[in-house]
């Protein structure tokens, strides 16, 4: 966005600019909605047809103390009117709720932003508890950004002066005041959040008119001149044609999940024990019983996975998911799966560790624990979802996986993915290609319980079968299923394990050169950073940069034509959000090429213009050598 | 089932063909035994039954039967047979466990679920000691068990099984002794006509790292007048001679007079005489008791869950992936 210049106003009309993108962040108190606030301009402006990305930033504590900096929690978002894939570097507007939300965040702001402030919330007592020695609205840490003072406090007393309820709900309704005013300042339609309130607060009359009346007076109060020199508009964007709706990352994730389930014919039962930022899968897949699908909330992490492996023995497909720490606790019951040769999709929204780490923060660093963190040599296929959007497609494919090779599978998603929303162009479901589970049923002379087929998949046989009667567990087994110690089974069994999942690679395509086949750098990407690796090398590649993208999505086994690709480039230069795993994995795994990891383990994304600027330093190393 | 008639099993029906490798002379042939001899009186159909077990001597016990069986991991036998009898609620399941499995590194689930009213039995074979890892103390040896580990005497107190069973919300528990074939057979029968989950603690001779230790309480030759066997709406008699009873006084269990004796209720709607009876083990002078030490009726875990299922398509319909994917507020771009 452009800094707004001075306009001329005294026609009495105020000026409307159209703008191309806008980048915006709330923030407040945990306690202050900014998470509704956001999702709610999120979901007026995907449905006025602009494109979006959005950015949940949201502290561990529910309620951490009332005014801190820890309590902060924020929601930024980008919509356009041109193709976009993050959500944006830097917040061309900022609203603060209080001097900690302002604190928190003033560094972000782009140079000449506006921020608007709530002066209510800047008196000694709240300044103090901000750990503010001055006021940050007076002592120049304001400089050179467009700062809107609003007292939303006593502009929405005064507003809800004829509402019934308490002082102390009333303020509540101070989000839903500060949405209108920044509805009015992106010329947005007040309807789909007034029809929302009547819908989330059925039944609470005072509460729906409370709010209603909050959003409408923060509206009007963007006539006030004095506030904003005129009204901006983001016009709708130019997308692909095609039905959309808008969705997030995790439900995205259980609808593929339910989809996967359908297309291999049999019933899905996912069981987990509730982890941030897992949680909400389990919470989706609750609500769409009517399609089958069973869950249990089960006692802890092993339980979750050890019923899903008992619900995979006995002919569903069990599921599971968590984020890194459930993950080190399944980390015997996958060995389990893997041992027995039992379907198994095990969901991982990877957050920032080590152990209890970051929790609502975003990080890719259960890669390599995804890839080979079990005991003995435990192979199982991992695919990392990188955005929303593909959440469903790539949870159909592990499903996919799971069945037609007998193996538990990991499917990464990260915290970024998991609570960010975009614009989902619906799929033509009846391409959907199905994968139908066939349980054997009759003994043939030569069976066995782990028999192989052209993949290497054992067969699936469900206990109920009459004639079929088998035992199975984490002992070695012959091919009979009963237990071996026998030295040459051993060999026979791990390689064949081994190759099993190897031979995955086959089923999956080799992932597509995003610009020249050949060149300087090839920038290499897995997971939630595509959009802005996408942002970025196109933005290089505008500037005539010999920079090429490539973007995995199967993280294990690796694709076939890597090696290949990647010799056609001087380097490849591997963003990623933890300390180089994805580049020592392809150090061992394809050692010919020159590999450059760029690491960032901040809980934070990258930012386009990091991105740039590596890729900048990479060039001026390595072109022309 | 079907209609045509199909010749009765027999015991060996239930034998796989896997030569059972357990230390001769171990409680544990017995109990196969009696779980195969149960299974072929009882009709069952093989295909439809399935043991899971955790680790442990006794949970090799699964691939001696010839069922379905699942030799999981340790400690988690009960979350794998969860997702089973969820998953398919028409197989008989049975899970195999040990008191090292079941109430120390399982001890979690076994608690969630009994509390869960999983409708599964569950034999937990107690003979007080690590036998697969070569004799420590165990959760349920007695303070001062100088074991390998513990040379100088284990320090912390034993659970209760049966304690923890009711502290859990199990709606049936039982104990019986491996020794006893005739006793063990007809609390299986008790067991698996139970709706819900059935814990069934078997007191049971390792002859290599803890022989004998019952030989003070149920060992055949002082069991009549060490043990209690307790039966629903009898009195709790006891001795050789039935001549010792036992009566609750306030919160206590006293022994009596036969004609003094109690009539046992293992129904009451609270599960303290459980409590009380159980707690009997930590007495000298009290008989050990066995039989059904608790029965009551409580929803099944697994019928809920479908059931659930079943509303929400009664209520919604069964759902089209359409309905879930084009969801919510869709817009077109031409």
């Amino acid at each position: 966005m452009t800094p707004p210049t001075a306009q001329d106003t005294s026609a009495g009309e105020l000026p409307l600019q159209q703008l191309d993108r806008v980048v915006l962040r709330f923030a407040g108190d945990s306690g202050d909605g900014m998470q509704v606030t956001g999702n709610q301009f999120t979901r007026t402006s995907a449905l006025f047809g602009n494109d979006l990305a959005t950015l949940p930033d949201f502290p561990a504590e529910i309620r951490a103390p009332v005014g801190t900096r820890p309590g902060v929690s924020g929601f930024q978002l980008q919509f356009s009117s041109s193709d976009i894939h993050t959500p944006g570097d830097q917040p061309d507007v900022l609203v603060a709720m209080n001097p900690a939300a302002l604190m928190v965040n003033i560094d972000t702001l782009k140079k000449g932003g506006i921020v608007i402030v709530n002066t209510d919330a800047f008196k000694a007592t709240d300044l103090k508890k901000a750990k503010c020695d001055t006021n940050p609205l007076e002592d120049g840490t304001l400089d050179g950004f467009r700062v809107i003072e609003v007292g939303i406090n006593s502009r929405v007393s005064e507003a809800l002066a004829d509402s019934p309820l308490s002082n102390k709900d009333k303020q509540r309704c101070k989000n839903f005041y500060t949405l209108g005013l920044m509805y009015w300042v992106y010329s947005r339609p007040l309807e789909p959040t007034l029809e929302w309130l009547e819908e989330k607060f059925k039944g609470k009359d005072d509460l729906i008119a409370a709010n209603q009346t909050a959003l409408k007076a923060g509206y009007n109060a963007g006539d006030i001149r004095e506030l904003f020199q005129g009204q901006y508009e983001v016009p709708k964007a130019t997308l692909q044609p095609g039905t959309y709706r808008n969705v997030m990352g995790n439900q995205a994730l259980a609808i593929g999940l339910v989809a996967g389930a359908k297309l291999a014919g049999i019933k899905p039962v996912y069981c987990s024990y509730p982890i941030t930022p897992a949680s909400s899968v389990l919470e989706f897949l609750a609500g769409y019983k009517n399609h089958g699908v069973v869950t249990i909330q089960s006692e802890d992490e092993i339980a979750a996975i050890c019923s899903a492996i008992g619900a995979s023995f006995a002919g569903s497909l069990g599921m599971t998911g968590t984020s890194g720490p459930g993950m080190a606790l399944k980390g015997e019951a996958m060995g389990l799966a893997i041992s027995t040769e039992l379907p198994l999709v095990i969901v991982d929204v990877q957050r920032a560790g080590p152990s209890t780490g970051m929790p609502t923060k975003v990080e890719q660093s259960d890669l390599l624990s995804s890839i080979f963190g079990r005991n003995g040599d435990a192979p199982m296929p991992v695919i990392a979802i990188s955005k929303p959007s593909d959440a469903f497609e790539l949870s159909i494919d592990a499903c996919r996986i799971a069945v037609q090779y007998m193996t538990p599978v990991i499917l990464l998603s990260d915290n970024f993915i998991a609570n960010g929303a975009e614009p989902w162009a619906l799929p033509d479901l009846d391409t959907l290609k199905p994968f139908p589970v066939r349980f054997t049923e009759e003994k043939t002379e030569d069976f066995q319980s782990f028999g192989r087929d052209e993949k290497l998949a054992r067969p699936w046989v469900k206990p109920g079968t009459p004639g079929m009667e088998f035992r199975i567990g984490g002992l070695e087994k012959a091919p009979s299923s009963n237990i071996s110690y026998d030295p040459d089974n051993h060999q026979a069994m791990t390689d064949m394990r081994h190759q099993k999942v190897r031979n995955v690679a086959d089923s999956i395509p080799t992932p597509e050169v995003h610009g020249a086949e050949s060149g300087d750098v090839l920038v290499l990407g897995w997971g939630s950073t595509v959009g802005i690796l996408r942002q970025a090398v196109e933005n290089a590649q505008a500037k005539g940069q010999s920079v090429s993208r490539i973007h995995l999505t199967h993280v294990w086994p690796l694709p076939h034509g890597l090696d290949e690709i990647f010799a056609r480039f001087k380097v490849v230069l591997i963003p990623e959000m933890n300390v180089a795993q994805m580049t020592s994995l392809l150090r061992g795994e394809l050692p010919d090429h020159n590999y450059i990891p760029f690491n960032k383990v901040t809980g934070q994304p990258f930012l386009v213009t990091e991105i740039e600027a590596e890729i900048k330093r990479v060039l001026d190393e390595h072109a022309g050598a | 089932m079907t209609d045509i008639a199909q010749p009765a099993l027999t015991k060996k029906d239930f034998a796989s063909d896997q030569e059972v490798r357990w230390c001769p002379g171990c409680g544990d042939y017995a109990i196969l035994n009696a779980l195969q001899k149960h299974m072929a009186e009882s009709g069952a159909d093989p295909a439809k039954t399935v043991f899971v077990s955790g680790i442990g001597c006794s949970s090799r016990f699964p691939y001696y039967m010839n069922t379905y069986g699942f030799h999981t991991i340790h400690g988690r036998a009960p979350a794998v047979a969860t997702g089973v009898k969820v998953a398919n609620p028409d197989l008989d399941v049975w899970i195999v466990t040990g008191d090292g499995d079941s109430l120390s590194i399982g001890g979690n689930h076994l608690a969630h679920i009994l509390r869960r009213n999983l409708d599964v039995n569950i034999l937990m074979f107690n003979n007080e000691i690590y036998g697969l890892t070569k004799g420590q103390y165990s959760p349920t040896s007695p303070v001062g068990t100088k074991k390998k580990s513990t040379p100088m005497g284990s320090i912390d107190r034993p659970f209760e099984p049966a304690q923890f069973a009711v502290g859990s919300q199990a709606t049936f528990v039982a104990r019986t002794v491996d020794q006893d074939m005739k006793h063990m057979s007809k609390i299986l029968k008790a067991a698996a006509a139970h709706k819900g989950t059935s814990f069934i603690e078997i007191l049971q001779n390792c002859v290599i790292f803890n022989k004998d230790f019952y030989a003070t309480t149920v060992e055949k030759k002082v069991r009549p007048d060490r043990t209690v066997d307790l039966v629903a709406g009898e009195p709790m008699i006891y001795g050789a001679d039935r001549d010792k009873g036992l009566r609750f006084n306030g919160f206590t269990v006293e022994r009596c007079s036969a004609e003094e004796a109690d009539v046992w209720r293992p129904d009451t709607p609270s599960h303290a005489p459980t409590v009380l009876i159980a707690g009997m083990r930590d007495a000298p002078e009290m008989p050990v008791p066995v039989g059904v030490l608790r029965a009551v009726e409580a929803p099944v875990y697994e019928v809920g869950v479908n059931a659930q299922v079943e509303d929400a398509i009664a209520t919604k319909g069964a759902g089209e992936l359409k309905d879930l994917v084009y969801d919510g507020e869709i817009w077109t771009v031409d």
